[in-house]
């Protein structure tokens, strides 16, 4: 009954959809503001019935109805509650409806959120929305069905792959997708400024907000992927630069370009129909993700099980959401004008050229990740581009980018002072050069990748430092400066960190592949790991064997680890638990292989000593954190202090005006 | 005026592409060995271990390697195929039996059949690395002059013996 | 005798110190360095996307093994590959190799940021000579003032 009804709030979701992706859109054409009006109560009905389908699959999931095909595929009676829940994104029915749960929540957000919006802006915005809602919906309806049965019901589930079932599966999903999704709202404001031919600086002022969540929300779930494949995965990687981790990175690099144009645009009022373009851009490649992902064109682990009239049907819909976009910024975006005046060196060209080259990032990824389709395509054979392609493309862009992200700063808008910026950086600068050359020997190696990699963060954090030190100086106290920029250099700031992190594990990690029985040692980076032997081992849903690992630094004991291997009861699957003694400095990370027969207890165990590991991830948490901190600027919060002030001089002119006898018109909206 | 276009342009080229892709097969590794010569080797057989086998001795014929294993289920499903086939002399067949132990695979030619004209046993998989074996079931066909023409990822069906591996057999009798 | 057992035993303790010392699991470590070096690079045929360093597969591990004893025959890297290749072909590279086919991908980053950055200049140097800029009239400058002081009272 429950997935009955779970299915027919679909229908009706999409019924709500199509008013509020048609309706508002054209009153706004039109200027009814009846129509217009429309946008708001639909998309609230429209989340609501999405909901519903979200918690009667959910219910299905948590009460173990295996007569629900996804249920069956997914899941499993003896998997802990809250993986029973996850299971409702494990699979690719599921995943659709968590996207599409997730834009009618964006959608309800912009309803709430846009109080100081034109009408006809406000229109546009959920019109778009909706209409992309509308095109996930068909495809759910149409081709993959979370509801579907299975006749007759299956005993018990095929399990959750054992992979998944870890409290990565449970928040990862949710805010990558939180990011996806929030670049259809930049999207939208980026379609309503085109339709309506409004392009300018306050276009930008309210479409950055926005942006930025939805760039915090994906920068957050890039790192938690990469987090949970270090630890789960046992070989301690954590990017293997596979389509699907593409497919989110590149909407990360567009997205973080169009933050900055967007502030260019802010500014200058220039550049318009460049940052639109990128709007466009980003959530065009969110959806270039979900098709890559779902269609079975590219090999990954991480795709989903395909279908090929499921790549049809997203290929078509790909084709009319950035079709008809593209064609909408053709027609359009020349009619839009140039703005305002700045200089060839200036703090708005530096942005345009970091913009350049993440746009070129962007493509080159993007490049990297096609490319084997495009050979095959074309008929030139099959091709891998892996790893070493992406490293060696990838990080000569960053270079410049660090560089600028440098100077950009205190370069001043309109027209930036060179030799003043040289003055203030030359020291900073120097001192990084000197700190590439000499740190890595103190540190035990010297590569010319690993002072490259110094060199870029140490630049990157005494300009962040020198500019604060100069601000504060210049004009006293923490107060002086807004909250935008101070996330600015909190996230520049975590970019650094992340070099950093990057940087001197990739120098200086070691890892040491040994057979051990109970009693042997092994030595690396200078810690001493003791193997104890193994017991069994016995969990909710798998049985296994977990060893135990003691860690000793001077003969003095650290800490003690115990991996673990598994076998899962479902679906019988091996699998290796690696244990950590995280550190704000190094990872102490150890995995166990197999049992070595006729050995007396001895296991194959690999031991890793990974250096500044965590500031990896702990510079993408900052990067988010400027995010966050840069949202939270007053000019955010001036509309609400604004909408006071027009209330209350409102308010006097009726007075005045009734007292004139005269009668005042319908109030702007 | 141009460059306002071009996003759109890139786009539809792109989703051309795209299309295309829909109907190719990224899992499946196409052999660089067309047109080149069988590598050679010397495997026992699989019933007369002391006897070897070597591909010099199909000279002059044109025939079908099958790579195959007593544990691979895709070659059951082959296996009809291959016996009818063989029923009908169309072309010999001779077996690579890929990483298997010989009992096991003597015991399910025994049960289910022998379309072989014999077995090469390949225990270690070494030739079958040499031939760019991936996967079982895989079969190569081999013209007279011992060069590798054609190669049928997975198992042989109706359709693909009547549509590709039965008229490139014809057209290779035809030449010397 | 005694003496001479003693001092046999007094010989083996060194040992004992040594035996707590776990053996590389690889006969060979220096061989195996740089097996994983070459397999990091290459690909799983029979994964869904992973490296043969990483990869459990049976395809995998016979794969390893023949590239351990090609790498103990003396064999370079780039003739390991070259083996490998003749019987997978390029797929198997995830280096993808500099050919006709592939000079769009290697070189097309970096040809595409050099085209970027000079329609970004052209741009820029453009929109210098075409973006007029407007002198603010007396009366718009007082309204701008006010908004200004207005503003930074509100602060307050």
């Amino acid at each position: 009954m429950i997935p009955e009804i779970g299915h027919f709030a679909l229908i009706v979701a999409l019924m709500l959809a199509l008013i509020q992706g048609v309706l508002p859109i054209y009153g706004a054409a039109r200027g009814n503001a009846v129509l217009m009006g429309v946008a708001r109560p639909v998309a609230v009905g429209h989340f609501v019935f999405v909901a519903m389908a979200f918690a009667c699959l959910a219910y299905a999931l948590l009460t173990n109805d295996f007569s629900v095909l996804y249920v069956a595929e997914h899941s499993n009676s003896q998997l802990p509650a809250h993986y029973r829940f996850a299971a409702l994104w494990g699979g690719h029915e599921g995943s659709l409806l968590l996207w599409t749960f997730l834009l009618t929540v964006w959608t309800v957000a912009v309803t709430q959120f846009s109080r100081h919006l034109p009408q006809e802006m406000v229109a546009r915005v959920i019109g778009v929305l909706g209409l992309i809602s509308v095109g996930f919906l068909l495809f759910m309806l149409l081709t993959s069905d979370p509801f579907e049965r299975l006749l007759p019901a299956a005993m018990n589930g095929r399990d959750l792959n054992p992979l998944l079932q870890d409290p990565g599966m449970v928040i990862h999903p949710p805010m990558l997708y939180m990011g996806y999704v929030g670049f259809s709202v930049a999207f939208a404001f980026a379609l309503s400024a085109l339709l309506g031919g409004h392009l300018d600086a306050t276009w930008a002022r309210w479409s950055r907000p926005w942006t930025t969540v939805a760039w915090v929300f994906l920068t957050l779930g890039i790192a938690l992927g990469s987090g949970w494949a270090y630890y789960e995965l046992g070989w301690g990687g954590w990017w293997f630069w596979d389509p699907v981790e593409n497919a989110s990175f590149m909407p990360w690099l567009a997205g973080t370009a169009l933050i900055h144009s967007l502030a260019v645009t802010e500014k200058r009022g220039a550049f318009k129909s460049w940052t639109v373009l990128l709007a466009i851009g980003a959530f065009s490649l969110s959806l270039m993700g979900t098709f890559l992902v779902r269609s079975g064109v590219l090999t990954s682990v991480h795709a989903f099980a395909t279908d090929p009239r499921r790549g049809i049907f997203i290929l078509a819909f790909l084709v009319v959401v950035i079709g008809s976009s593209l064609t909408l910024f053709a027609w359009r975006a020349p009619k839009v004008g140039l703005g305002g005046k700045f200089e060839l060196v200036s703090r708005e060209s530096f942005l345009l050229c970091n913009n350049v080259l993440l746009s070129v990032a962007a493509a080159s990824v993007f490049l990297g990740t096609l490319y084997p389709l495009f050979m095959d395509a074309l008929g030139y054979g099959k091709l891998s581009v892996g790893p070493p392609y992406f490293n060696t493309v990838f990080v000569p862009l960053m270079v410049p980018m660090v560089l600028l992200m440098g100077l950009g700063p205190i370069a001043r808008w309109k027209k930036a002072n060179i030799p003043d910026m040289w003055v203030r950086v030359r020291w900073a600068f120097g001192a990084s050069v000197v700190i590439a050359l000499l740190l890595p020997f103190v540190l035990g190696k010297w590569t010319p990748l690993i002072a490259l990699g110094l060199l870029l963060a140490c630049w990157l954090i005494s300009s962040v430092l020198l500019d604060l030190r100069k601000r504060m100086l210049r004009e006293g106290g923490i107060k002086t400066q807004s909250r935008s920029y101070y996330g600015m250099q909190l996230a520049h700031f975590g970019v650094a960190i992340f070099i950093i992190g990057v940087t001197l594990v990739k120098g200086y990690e070691t890892e040491r592949d040994v057979r051990m029985a109970p009693g042997d040692t092994v030595a690396a980076g200078g810690y001493t790991f003791r193997f104890d032997g193994v017991r069994a081992l016995s969990g909710p849903n798998y049985e296994g064997k977990q060893g135990r690992v003691v860690v000793m630094k001077n003969g003095q004991p650290v800490g003690q680890l115990f991996p673990q291997k598994r076998i899962y009861d479902a679906s019988g699957m091996p699998m290796t638990e690696a244990s950590i003694d995280a550190g704000l400095f190094r990872d102490l990370y150890v995995s166990l292989g197999d049992a070595i027969p006729n050995s007396g207890g001895a296991w194959a165990v690999r031991v890793y000593y990974k250096p500044f590991v965590n500031w990896i991830w702990a510079g993408c948490v900052l990067m988010a954190m400027g995010g966050v901190l840069a949202l939270s600027d007053r000019r955010y919060r001036i509309h609400a202090r604004k909408k006071q002030e027009t209330h209350s001089t409102e308010h006097t002119a009726t007075h005045e005006a009734s007292a004139a006898g005269m009668t005042t018109g319908s109030k702007p909206a | 005026m141009m460059r306002f276009i071009l996003p759109l342009v890139v786009f539809l080229v792109l989703a051309g592409f795209l299309y295309v892709g829909l109907g190719l097969h990224p899992h499946e590794v196409p052999s660089p060995l067309i047109d080149k010569p069988a590598p050679a080797f010397s495997l026992p057989q699989l019933d007369q271990p002391a006897k070897q086998f070597s591909p010099a001795e199909m000279k002059g014929k044109v025939w079908l390697f099958n790579v195959w294993a007593s544990w691979c289920e895709s070659c059951k499903d082959e296996h009809p195929v291959l016996l009818d086939l063989a029923e009908r002399k169309l072309v010999p067949i001779y077996g690579l039996d890929y990483k298997d132990k010989p009992a096991d695979a003597q015991a399910w030619l025994n049960t289910a059949g022998n379309p072989y004209k014999l077995v090469a046993q390949d225990t270690d998989g070494r030739v079958g690395i040499n031939y760019g074996v991936y996967g079982v079931p895989e079969t190569y066909i081999i013209d007279k002059q011992g060069i590798i023409r054609y190669k049928q990822i997975g198992p042989i069906t109706m359709q693909n013996l009547r549509a590709i591996i039965l008229p490139m057999v014809h057209k290779l009798e035809q030449q010397p | 005798m005694k003496k001479v057992l003693i001092a046999l035993l007094l010989c083996l303790l060194p040992m004992y110190v040594y035996a707590g010392e776990a053996k590389p699991l690889a006969k060979d470590p220096a061989v195996e360095k740089r097996l994983v070096n070459l397999a990091q690079n290459l690909r799983c045929l029979v994964c869904q996307n992973e490296s043969l360093a990483a990869s459990q597969a049976d395809l995998a591990k016979d794969l390893r093994q023949e590239v351990r004893e090609m790498i103990k025959k003396g064999m370079t890297d780039q003739q390991i590959k070259d083996y490998l290749v003749a019987r997978y072909g390029d797929f198997v590279l995830y280096d993808p190799p500099v050919k006709k086919t592939t000079l769009v991908l290697w070189y097309g980053p970096f040809a595409l940021m050099l085209i970027g950055l000079a329609v970004l200049f052209y741009q820029l140097r453009k929109r210098r000579r075409t973006v007029l800029e407007t002198e603010l009239t007396p009366e718009a400058q007082q309204r701008a003032t006010a908004l200004l002081n207005d503003e930074e009272n509100n602060q307050a």
